[in-house]
């Protein structure tokens, strides 16, 4: 089945402005660059947490936002699972309760087959802090996922973990990706991670595109001007 | 301690208890109005709520006799159906409430203000409502804070004195409160029974605001 997505946005705060105009046909897209170049930003209004100045955000067949048909809709109608660079699990609640919170749309099937492609079923019943930061990471992923999103956003799902547990946890990603095929947008300034997950890359410098494309072919770019593995 | 003693003491427990139930819709609905949005006359309406705190209790009183007595606007209506607010348990409970709303308020909006927004916003994400996002996720999180300023609002509504007696007088074994009766016995010449009042006064007040700051330590 083919998938769009359509970012095209202008985005004021402060004195910080967001331009984009991208439309990608690829189910894995990735956002690369460095901290500060307002990533998460785009995340945020994919989501519906942050309100663009004018644009259209459309994906798939849901148009998310459409200034000039004054169609914004709100977070709790965008059907996008996000998964936050500081992730929000719910602290009072267990596993099971957080997994579950969004799940009105998805079957007993969807939970059983999310919980074997992330291994989670272990960890149902424990809390939150009971965690460490992989599984909490998995957690957040299968938490968006169990609200059957036609977008998954994860921003920098893997920064938080160090270099053995990413290893450990990319490849869920990938899982999700090839056996789910749920579209993602996935934000990294990591050149490996993003080349273990998208098909296309749009590369972010201060709120700009400067290059948009096969991931192999903007990040050899990148790498040209120094890549960005260690964000300034 | 004598009967009346004991009666005071546990009908005054119970309208503090009363009125604690009574201002808890209110108070947290204004905790977080005022913790979570910025709208026309909000400054107005924080500064309304917490006058309890600084006027003198008595004009407090003065003001709910004059909104609640047969003259008054509310005492009207209310008379119209049929209810009787001043002189009776209900004008404790109401005086209570009035002077105990500002501090569970001023708690609430802390306790909402200390939960990270990202967790509502995420809620959201997830196809929840702005209902479900406050029960499920803003109300739970908030919760330590809440309890430890419904605690002190409940400890406030046990020490009320100066709007009880404007609205509900000190009337035995109908509206006599602990801080009432500790007034009405000492000018009597009863001193046993002020001070089994101030025991038992003593000891619930120390027991809530011990739980309160337990609370809203941990």
């Amino acid at each position: 089945m083919s998938f769009a997505l359509t970012l095209d946005f202008v985005l004021r705060q402060d004195d910080f402005v967001l331009e984009m105009h991208e439309q990608v046909a690829d189910r894995a897209v990735a956002l690369y660059g460095r901290s500060g170049a307002g990533k998460t930003m785009v995340l945020d209004t994919v989501a519906g947490l942050r309100r663009p100045h004018r644009g259209r955000i459309q994906a798939g067949d849901h148009v998310l936002f459409d200034s000039k048909a004054h169609v914004d809709l709100p977070a709790r109608h965008r059907r996008v699972g996000y998964v936050p660079q500081d992730v929000t699990l719910f602290p009072h609640m267990d596993v099971r309760r957080n997994v579950m919170y969004g799940a009105g749309r998805s079957t007993s099937n969807m939970l059983a087959h999310v919980l074997d492609l992330l291994d989670l079923e272990p960890f149902l019943d424990r809390r939150v802090g009971q965690l460490s930061g992989g599984e909490r990471q998995r957690v957040a992923i299968a938490r968006a996922l169990m609200a059957a999103p036609d977008l998954l956003l994860l921003d920098e799902p893997l920064s938080a973990l160090d270099v053995e547990l990413r290893a450990r946890v990319l490849p869920y990603l990938v899982r999700v990706r090839d056996d789910l095929r749920v579209p993602m947008l996935y934000v990294s300034h990591h050149a490996d991670e993003v080349r273990a997950i998208a098909d296309w890359v749009i590369h972010l410098e201060r709120g700009r595109v400067t290059a948009a494309g096969p991931a192999e072919k903007v990040l050899a770019a990148a790498a040209g001007t120094g890549g960005l593995d260690s964000p300034g | 301690m004598t009967t009346d003693v004991w009666q005071v003491a546990w009908f005054t427990v119970t309208v503090a208890g009363v009125a604690t139930i009574v201002m808890l819709p209110p108070g947290i609905g204004l905790a977080w109005l005022f913790a979570r949005h910025r709208f026309l006359g909000r400054t107005a309406l924080e500064t309304l709520v917490a006058l309890p705190l600084v006027i003198p209790p008595v004009a407090t009183g003065l003001i709910l006799l004059n909104l609640f007595g047969r003259r008054g606007s509310l005492g009207r209506l209310l008379a119209a159906a049929g209810v009787e607010v001043i002189f009776t348990w209900k004008a404790v409970v109401l005086a209570m409430a009035v002077m105990g709303l500002p501090l569970l308020v001023r708690a609430g909006r802390v306790a909402f203000e200390q939960v990270d927004r990202r967790y509502e916003q995420m809620a959201a994400t997830l196809g929840a409502g702005p209902l479900r996002v406050f029960m499920t996720v803003s109300l739970p999180l908030a919760g330590r804070g809440l309890m430890a300023g419904t605690l002190l609002a409940f400890s406030r509504a046990l020490g009320e004195f100066g709007a009880t007696v404007m609205v509900a007088g000190s009337i035995p074994g109908s509206t006599r409160t602990i801080a009432a009766g500790i007034y009405s016995y000492t000018e009597v010449g009863n001193d046993a029974a002020a001070a089994g009042l101030l025991l038992v006064s003593i000891c619930i007040a120390f027991g809530a605001l011990w739980v309160s700051n337990r609370l809203a330590q941990s």
